[in-house]
């Protein structure tokens, strides 16, 4: 095994390079963001944003999300207090909520697709899809991720390695929500203006 | 029934898919025969395991690093392949009929994307693999294992970029694929496809690819070494890989898009639906323009060192060459839209980007002035790495100016879309990043081998590259004077072009000659290996690579260096104690080799080949494969094994340093 100052230099080196792996996300977030805010006129015809989204349902999800990033950061609280069940009940709630804003998310894409208004209705709602489910895939990624963690943090009884990499998945899920708040006010509160 | 099970394995393929031209298929032919005969060596001379162990499954740097050197030669032998037909073709103003004008689309597609991707990204990878972690005194990258992954995906987007010779066709719209022209509706085939995948799955590669050596120079320089004691070729690879960070999710996001658009029926960019062609180029160039940075910057880095070694002096200008860097790499952001001034943004926007674009000029003048500086009252030898810089400045000033002339929007008009900017273009990415590569080629070389280049060869193909290269690009600025435009694959006799056309055909030939003597440089000085042996330090170099046994041991340093001053190892040697080595070595840590860098590459492989020719249940195999690899290799623990301080001191013992 290495010692515990090799240990800290490679877990150190982790988290910047996760960091910068944020960043670059960001950008790719940042360039379907500005081709939604130049297509979001682009109607052609069909619905815009004020017909079609239902503030009531997004505001929704977006508690349900914001509530999952609560709850994730208890779990990193207890476990770094070493609270191992609290840890593990807080990650349950976290992937439950996680799955509820999915589930939701998914919602509304089929309603949107079955009243005819799907991606290929009009470069809005092209922009639309991309965006809010470029996000949603991050959300999926994030539950399989958490999903291997959960069963690992039982198995193996909270091993440090797990620990480090329950720190970045926390990092993680926290940058998810903060894109989802510019996907709340950018695409739903902007874009859903008349 | 039948027709539906067929259907479902081979989605859109057809038999027909396999029918080619002569020339396609002779292409296609000798890349099959190539591998087979690859293949029949290796299990005749029963090397397969050797080249498991020693070389796939490897996370050492300086073999990945080789590797990415591999293909990226065998790339630019397929690009001069192309050049060549595309210029046979002009040269004979198309009438000869040698290429139909489908083809010849198809060949400057691949051209210009194959030497862009495959050729300059992977020398860039290659050389930073390479070099960093000896420059900066550490053993490995942060991150080996992603290193591996990051090859395998070049290698993938690799194969997919050469499939079409073999089966399908490739993109006929150009290197850069613009909309409406690249979209389902005007192409509808597989060629864009190819394009996007390859691309898209190498462009992951080298994304993950830059974050690993951005985090290897920010968190893994030997103790001492501040920013501003770095080697200066550690800075360009710092501020490049920067922009790599920034301008790669930008061309992840645009492939991403277009391809929606051809597989979903999206309307990001489509002329119809609402669609705006006009994002998709704003949003190519905002990476595109970085990219040429992400390239050139290490290029100067190389010239850096190679200037100051020959020269036996130290770097002129050290600080302002890092101040002209960072400038150049926060500009390269603010000038993309030079590529398209007849867009119709307005003169306001036009006027802007213009100005941005000559301002971006005075931090690579200054960088000129620094090598010529440096030369100065320096003891300069000219060996075949200073030949390649002098030809390097020669035609990149010459290319530089070209641009200034290119970035007064008014002229622009009359230059877009021509010839001059053709070459233009080519002056900045050979003049500058091949002929860099090829004098890094020469500088480091004995550092992996223990011995050096014969010098003889080197200059003949030095003379030859620039002769021909000149006569290869200038007839193309001229040609763009008089009105003649890119990508023409016949014109008419009476436009009075085919002189012009003759000499750069000509020339293309004669650089041909000049890779012919590189490629012989390197049979005969690997065949009379044992008359050019060099020891660790055959140029009196400057920086920590050069402390460090040729070849370097798996884990460079058996003891990390520590540092006071900028160019430690050269100031150490001028006192007399060169000697960095102590006999009290400790225990390393070294990466165990892993065989799921490779399988990730091949699941990744399998995805786009899914992608392209729509067999979805490939395309789950594929998806599924690489996260379950990922899953796998993230959840392992045990990654690295120890090499204990008895092994290292043996290791060195019978390397005779001790
Ligand atoms: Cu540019």
């Amino acid at each position: 095994m290495k010692n515990v100052i090799e240990e800290a230099a490679v877990q150190q080196k982790k988290t910047l390079g996760f960091w910068i792996y944020l960043m670059t996300d960001l950008v790719l977030f940042a360039s379907l963001f500005a081709t939604f805010a130049v297509l979001r006129g682009q109607t052609f015809g069909g619905p815009s944003g004020h017909d079609l989204f239902n503030m009531p349902f997004v505001l929704l999800e977006t508690m349900i999300l914001l509530t999952s990033s609560f709850t994730a950061g208890l779990a990193i609280l207890g476990s770094n207090r070493g609270y191992k069940k609290q840890t593990i009940f807080w990650l349950f709630v976290t992937f439950a909520l996680g799955a509820a804003f999915l589930t939701l998310e998914l919602t509304e894409f089929s309603h949107l697709v079955s009243e005819g208004d799907g991606w290929q209705r009009s470069a809005f709602l092209s922009s639309f899809f991309t965006l809010v489910g470029t996000h949603g895939l991050h959300i999926a990624i994030g539950l399989l991720w958490l999903a291997v963690m959960i069963i690992r943090l039982i198995r193996f009884k909270f091993k440090q390695t797990d620990l480090n990499r329950l720190a970045l998945f926390a990092l993680f899920w926290h940058f998810l929500d903060v894109v989802w708040i510019f996907i709340f006010s950018i695409v739903y509160l902007i874009g859903g203006m008349a | 029934m039948l027709q539906n099970i067929l259907d479902f394995v081979f989605g859109r393929l057809k038999p027909s898919d396999f029918v080619h031209d002569p020339i396609m298929a002779g292409a296609g032919f000798a890349m099959v025969g190539a591998l087979i005969l690859a293949i029949i060596g290796l299990t005749y001379f029963k090397k397969w395991g050797w080249l498991w162990r020693n070389w796939i499954t490897s996370l050492d740097p300086k073999k990945i690093g080789v590797m990415y050197i591999l293909v990226s030669v065998i790339m630019l032998l397929r690009g001069l392949a192309d050049a060549l037909l595309l210029r046979a073709q002009q040269a004979t103003d198309g009438s000869a009929g040698l290429l139909t004008s489908d083809h010849f689309q198809q060949i400057f597609s691949a051209h210009g994307s194959i030497m862009i991707f495959f050729v300059a990204m992977g020398i860039i990878f290659g050389v930073f693999n390479l070099i960093i972690p000896s420059q900066i005194g550490a053993r490995d990258v942060a991150f080996p294992f992603l290193n591996s992954v990051s090859f395998w995906l070049f290698a993938a987007g690799m194969i997919l970029i050469n499939a079409p010779l073999i089966v399908g066709e490739f993109s006929t719209a150009g290197w850069l694929a613009y909309p409406p022209l690249s979209e389902l509706q005007y192409s509808p085939g597989v060629g864009v496809d190819y394009w996007i995948w390859s691309l898209q799955i190498a462009g992951i590669g080298s994304l993950l690819s830059g974050i690993n050596f951005f985090v290897t120079i920010l968190k893994m320089r030997a103790p001492g070494m501040t920013l501003m004691k770095m080697p200066i070729f550690v800075w360009s690879a710092l501020t490049s890989t920067g922009l790599i960070m920034f301008a790669f999710p930008i061309l992840t996001a645009t492939l991403g898009m277009l391809s929606l658009d051809r597989l979903m029926g999206m309307h990001f960019f489509t002329a119809t639906g609402g669609g705006n062609p006009m994002m998709y180029v704003n949003l190519i160039w905002a990476w595109g323009h970085p990219e040429v940075y992400i390239l050139v910057l290490p290029a100067f880095g190389i010239f850096s060192e190679v200037v100051s070694a020959f020269s036996g002096k130290k770097l002129f200008g050290y600080t302002s060459m890092v101040v002209a860097l960072l400038a150049i790499a926060i500009l390269s952001f603010t000038v993309w839209l030079h590529h398209f001034f007849t867009m119709g943004a307005g003169a306001d926007v036009n006027t802007f980007f213009g100005i941005m674009t000559m301002i971006i000029a005075i931090p690579t003048g200054v960088k000129v002035f620094n090598w010529i500086f440096t030369m100065y009252r320096g003891r300069v030898r000219f060996a075949t790495p200073m030949l390649w810089f002098m030809g390097f400045i020669v035609t990149f000033t010459l290319g530089g100016l070209a641009g200034v002339l290119m970035s007064v929007p008014p002229a622009d008009f009359q230059f877009h879309n021509s010839l001059f900017l053709v070459a233009h273009f080519h002056t900045m990415i050979v003049g500058g990043v091949l002929f860099g590569a090829f004098a890094g080629f020469a500088y480091w070389f004995p550092k992996f081998t223990g011995f050096t280049l014969n010098e003889r060869l080197g200059r003949y193909a030095f003379w030859n590259w620039i002769v021909g290269f000149l006569l290869a690009f200038v007839p193309l600025y001229i040609l763009g004077f008089m009105g003649a435009t890119r990508r023409l694959d016949h014109y008419d006799p009476s436009m009075g072009w085919q002189g012009l056309f003759v000499v750069a055909g000509i020339g293309v030939a004669i650089i041909c000659v000049g890779v012919f003597f590189q490629l012989l440089q390197l049979g005969y000085s690997i065949w009379k290996r044992n008359d050019n042996r060099v020891g660790s330090d055959p140029w009196n170099g400057r920086s920590f690579e050069w402390s460090i046994a040729s070849p370097p041991p798996e884990y460079n340093f058996a003891v990390i260096p520590t540092v006071t001053q900028r160019d430690e190892f050269w100031e150490l040697k001028k006192k007399k104690h060169g000697s960095l080595l102590k006999s009290h070595y400790e225990d390393i840590w070294l990466p165990k080799n892993s065989g799921l860098g490779p399988i990730i590459g091949a699941f990744a492989l399998a995805f786009g080949i899914a992608v392209i020719w729509h067999m979805w249940w490939l395309l789950i195999v594929g998806l599924v494969g690489v996260v379950v690899t990922l899953i796998i290799r993230l959840t392992s623990d045990e990654t690295e094994e120890k090499m204990t301080a008895a092994e290292v001191a043996k290791h060195e013992l019978k390397r005779g340093i001790v």
